[in-house]
Order: C-alpha cells, then structure tokens, then sequence
C-alpha cells in the first residue's frame, strides 16, 4: 500500500525552482519582464477599456458607470419557498433573480414521472406548469427586475411559462430584460442535462433567437456557458476553448438559419467560472473577450459593436468548495469573486460555504452576498478599470491562453464544427483527462487542497445545514393532480399537437409553445410532445 | 474466469454530473479491478440487472442529488430479490449526515462523502469485496 506523506506544512509544489504551474497544470515562471511580451502591440491587442477588442474590458469607465449585478442562484422545494428566498436577497440588496430548477424540470419531467421519484425540489425548485410559475414570481415586478434561468434543453417551455405571466403582469416583452442559460452544447459536453438529439436541440436555440430579436429584443438569449465544463474537469484553457467555441457553432447556426448576424448576436451572453488560480483566471476572462472580439468581426462579418463585445457572468468554482472544514470555503470565494470583479465581469455570483453538503441556508446565502458588498464597496479594486493590464504576468498568461484556445479551434473545426466534435466524443474524451490528472496531482499532494490534502488538523467543525424533506415532492404532485383535473383538457391536447406539427416541419416552435402554456401544459407534457417527433439523446458511456 | 474485482459504477437518478463517477471508475481500473461504467439515469432495477449480467463483486453509486434515500432502499431490495446480498455496495456522493446511519442499516457498506482520496476508496473495496472463486 502507498503510504501518504507527512502532513507538514509545504509550499504545496513538488519543486518550488523547477516545476511551477497552475491550478490547470501550466507551466510557470518564477517571474515576467517586459522580454516576455515583445509580440504585444497596446492598440491591436489591447485598445483602451471600451475599445476593440476589449482586452481590457468593454465599457470605458468600467464599474463607474454600472457595477456588477450581484445575482445569487437559488431555488429548492415549492415554488412558495423559493419566492419567500427571493424577496429575501432583494430586501437585502441583489439586484437580480437567478432561478435554479429541481432535476426533474430541468429534464423535462413531471413530478408523477417515474425519474423524479426522491428528485423533487431537491436541487432546485419545481416548476411543472404556469401555475407554478405564477407562484414563483408571486409579488415580484417581472418588468422591474432582471431574471436569469438556468434551464437548458426545456428552455423554450420555461421561457414561455415568463413571458406569458409578463404578459399577464402587464409588463411589455419589449422591455423585460434577463438571461436563460439555453446552452445545450455543453450539456452534451459536461452537464449531460440533454433530451433531444443535438441537431434538433440547435433548432430549438435558433427558433429563440429569431423569436426575441422580433419579440423580445432586450432578453440575453443564451448564456454560453463554460462554468459547467470547468466544473467537470476542463483546465482554465480548455474552459475558455470550449466555451468560446460553442459560441461560435451558435453564431453559425443561427446565420445557417437565415438570420442576420447583427439581429441576435448582441444578445448572447457568456458564463464562466472563477476558479482558485487567480492570475489564469483574470487572463482567462481578459482573452476571452480579445478572442470573441475577432471571430465575430473577422470571421462573422458581424458589423455592429455591440456583437464584438463579449459580456459575462460568472460564479465561483463550486468544485473547489469542501467539505472538510466549512468555513474556509468562505475565504476561497471571497480570493476567487475578486479576479472576475479585476476582469471587469458583468454579473457575479458567490457560492455559500454550506455547498459542498447541502443546498445553502439563508444565513450562509447572506454572508454569501455580503461577501461581493464587501469586494464592491470596501476594498477599492472597482475604482480603476483592468487594473491588471499591462503587467507582464496577466499578458503573457492572456496571449498564452488566447493561444490555447485557437489551436483547439483548428482541431474542432478540422472535425467540421462542434455538433461534430461532440457525437465524436472529443471535448468530453479532453475533459476527463484532464479531471483524473488533477485528481491524481490531489492524490500526490502536487496540488494542496487546505484541510483535505493538507492541514486536517484540528477539531472537526460542523455547521447546520438545509435538509429538504419530500414535503415538497408530495405538494408538487398534488397541485399537478389539481390542475389537471381543473383545466381544459382538450384546449391542452390541441395546443400540443399544434406543437407536434410545427417541430415535424420548419416554423418557428415559440408560438406553439406559447399557446400550449397558455393552456397550462406542463412543462413534461410539451418535452414529451417533441419527444415524441425528435426522440431522445443517449451518451455512450466511457471512461 | 479472471480473478479480478468486478466493479459495476452507476449514476441512478436524473443527476448528469459524472466526474465523480468517471474518475472512481479509471482509478478503480488503474488499480486492477475490472470496471463497467453503466452511464447516466440508470434505474435501480437496470443497475441490479447489470450487477448480475456482468457478475459484479461490488455495485458502487454516485449521487449528488439527494435521491440517495429513494435510490439505495431499492437497488438492496432488489439485490436480496436476486440472491445477490454478497454484492458490496458503496455510494459516493453528498450524503447527509442524519442519513448515514440509516443507509448502513440497509446493508449500504461504504459511504464516502466529499474529499475522499481515491486510494481509500480502492483500499475499502479490496478488503471488503468478496473474494473471487480460486483468487489468492
């Protein structure tokens, strides 16, 4: 048997002279000159705050003109306690809703649906129908407050659930502002969140594109995300590679299906995590915005500003909270919050020190929140945009890592296109690679992770944590019982089969859609309707 | 008949986050044993199947999504059912505390939280999965 080594304190890397690297296993210097950026020319790659390509940031006077929207996911259990959640982090200063799903809505899937069984309001909150919805948003201003949702492949079922209680509200779709996730790509890639196969998976994501640019002109309509590939195991370079070219299969989709590039692409909003290496991950976000830059004027022809410019959400790396000893995790999110605010990030969210064992509380939600005030109003980092740029270390990490990702840009599109490089299982071959080396690197104490590979000691701390009980699961599936048997059936079944017809052909599925939760469908009822026309995605497995 | 281990790992419920799974599984692998990953949204009932199509020693279960009181009751039931009560089960996951008891109690024999190092998971399996016909 292997023994351990001694538990002393140690720098944390094998060999302090020799063998620097990152939390992604890049190779670092002991320090950088300006010998290290030569290459770099300020207005090509640079440009001030505000300018092409946005290295440094895309508004001029940074947070001076508009601050990061402090946007903390929640959700659990009935659609009544989420809300009582929500009006909680708006009485206390979030600026936005961020709304997470129980497994069951984010699969498409019924309460009385064999697969939820035990999955009901666990990890999120459920929302079968508009009723639920109704009560979600009970007492908040759709019109007055930006909402982001994190759903996926039953986006458009979800989306129109918020737009027709908008429009019951009274607020104009005009003018409602907010994000839903709709990434499907890397569901595929590393969530595994999918239902349908990825083709008719991009339609649906086309048909929301063409549909808010004529209806909804204000909403974000994808939030492409790279948090999730981060999450499961992607290095910052594969992170940010991925991502940037899941953006990029969508731009061409979406031209593919005869839209102007300018009509939808101001409209696409990125979502990455903010890991524990600082400096890769403020060069991280600094090269995703000069390379987002590029392909969209250089290689999309893309003419309007506003498509070059790169927006982002971000949150802190859940994967790196732990277990062990609960309240570091409150020093690790406030050190990883920081390099998103330095990189000039949209919108932020901060993770509770609770989240390696439960869904958060309400006090560690709070302090959660409290934790970005703090980076906002106390520490000055936001007086000065990218106060970072121009240091040897964060260019040579940014070009590295734009470097990176170009090269797997090249590989992906020599596949033909990321649809392609997914059914070939690449991106998610280069993910678990790299998640089983950082393991090992765990394992061989190369990479220190305080109080679990290292530092252990002392009295086991333990906290109170949220226990959701099956309550919730029994409500669910009572007030579905209700509402079936209150509805009109047969406007229901109508709405669906309009919804089967429109998929078979080529119009645009929102409509439909529309009309079938205007009629309460539920969200397992709609899935289930393309189901049946497109079938389902299933993943070979692989290790 | 090989003397190897047979793992089977599965993912039941609607959860999709399978790092977990995936690298249990290459390092249980890595350390000798022979490994079938079942895939995402298995049910008990496939799993247990797949436990006695590939003869497994050991069913071990990754859940995060807090189903693991739904999912472990039955996949055991089942596993008496099948005469398969000599199969070792583990679950890897985020488990609860108040729950650990009662999954012990069910005849769940490994429960490993956040944090473990694979080698105590490799090292759990080798002394308590049942020896196989004619190994040393």
């Amino acid at each position: 048997m292997k023994t351990a080594p001694p538990s002393a304190p140690r720098p944390g890397r094998a060999d302090p002279r020799g063998s620097w690297t990152t939390i992604s296993g890049r190779p670092i210097a002991p320090v950088y000159t300006p010998a290290d950026i030569t290459g770099l020319d300020y207005d090509r790659d640079l440009g001030n705050p505000g300018q092409f390509p946005y290295t440094r940031g895309i508004h001029a006077s940074g947070y001076a003109g508009k601050p990061w929207t402090m946007r903390q996911f929640a959700g659990f259990g009935t659609p009544e306690e989420t809300n009582a959640r929500y009006r909680q982090l708006l009485a206390e200063g979030g600026t936005g809703l961020s709304v997470a799903f129980d497994l069951p809505t984010l699969m498409g899937r019924d309460p009385d649906h064999v697969l939820s069984l035990g999955e009901v309001g666990k990890c999120g909150v459920n929302v079968a129908s508009l009723a639920d919805m109704e009560a979600l948003f009970r007492g908040i201003d759709l019109g007055a407050v930006t909402t982001s949702m994190t759903i996926n492949s039953p986006a458009p079922m979800i989306f129109a659930m918020y737009l027709v209680l908008a429009e019951r509200q009274g607020a104009d779709w005009r003018m409602l502002s907010g994000t839903i996730q709709n990434d499907i790509l890397k569901e595929f890639i590393a969530q595994k969140e999918y239902i349908y196969p990825p083709r008719p998976s991009m339609r649906l994501i086309t048909d929301i594109f063409s549909f808010c640019a004529a209806e909804v002109p204000k909403w974000n309509t994808i939030s492409v995300s790279g948090y999730h590939i981060r999450e499961a195991g992607a290095t910052a370079a594969q992170e940010l590679a991925f991502t940037l070219r899941d953006g990029i299969e969508y731009v061409q989709y979406g031209i593919d299906a005869g839209l102007d590039v300018d009509a939808f692409a101001p409209r696409i909003s990125f979502f990455f995590n903010a890991h524990s290496d600082f400096f890769e991950e403020i060069a991280k976000y600094r090269a995703a915005r000069r390379i987002w830059a590029r392909v969209m004027r250089d290689r999309f022809k893309a003419q309007n500003p506003r498509s070059w410019q790169l927006r982002f959400h971000a949150q802190t790396a859940g994967v790196s909270l732990t277990a062990q000893q609960p309240y570091n995790n409150v020093v690790r999110t406030a050190l990883q919050a920081l390099a998103p605010v330095l990189a000039g990030g949209q919108s932020l969210h901060t993770n509770s020190l609770d989240e390696a064992l439960a869904l958060p509380t309400a006090e560690a939600a709070t302090l959660a929140l409290r934790t970005q005030q703090i980076i906002a109003c106390e520490t000055g980092v936001v007086d000065v945009v990218d106060p970072l740029g121009g240091s040897y270390f964060v260019e040579t990490l940014t070009r590295d890592l734009e470097g990176e990702a170009l090269a797997y840009f090249d590989t992906i599109d020599r596949m033909g296109g990321m649809v392609e490089a997914i059914e070939r299982g690449y991106p998610q071959k280069e993910i678990a690679e790299s998640a089983y080396r950082f393991q090992q690197a765990v394992e061989q104490h190369d990479k220190v992770i305080v109080g679990v590979n290292e530092f252990g000691g002392g009295s086991d701390t333990t906290i109170g944590t949220l226990y959701i009980d099956e309550t919730a699961g029994a409500t669910q599936l009572a007030r579905l019982e209700q509402l079936k048997s209150t509805r009109d059936a047969t406007l229901v079944a109508r709405s669906l089969d309009r919804l089967k017809e429109t998929a078979t052909g080529s119009g645009n599925t929102m409509p439909a859609l529309l009309d079938a939760v205007r009629a309460y469908a539920t969200v397992g009822e709609m899935c289930d309707a393309l189901r049946d026309v497109w079938g389902e995605y299933e993943e070979i497995p692989v290790i | 008949m090989s003397h190897k281990t047979r793992v089977v790992i599965a993912k039941p419920g609607l959860d999709g986050h399978d790092r977990g799974a995936r690298v249990i599984a290459r390092a249980l692998r890595d350390a000798g044993m022979e490994v079938i990953y079942t895939g995402l949204r298995q049910t008990p009932e496939q799993i247990v199947a797949a436990a006695l199509q590939e003869d497994a020693d050991v069913i071990g279960l990754s859940i995060l999504s807090g189903a693991h009181m739904h999912i472990c009751p039955r996949v055991m039931t089942l596993l008496a059912e099948q005469g398969l009560s000599d199969v070792l089960v583990v679950v890897g996951g985020i488990i609860p505390d108040v729950d650990i008891p009662k999954l012990q109690e069910m005849g769940v024999r490994g429960i490993f939280l956040p944090g473990t190092p694979m080698q105590d998971i490799v090292n759990f399996i080798e002394q308590h999965a049942r020896p196989r016909v004619g190994a040393a």
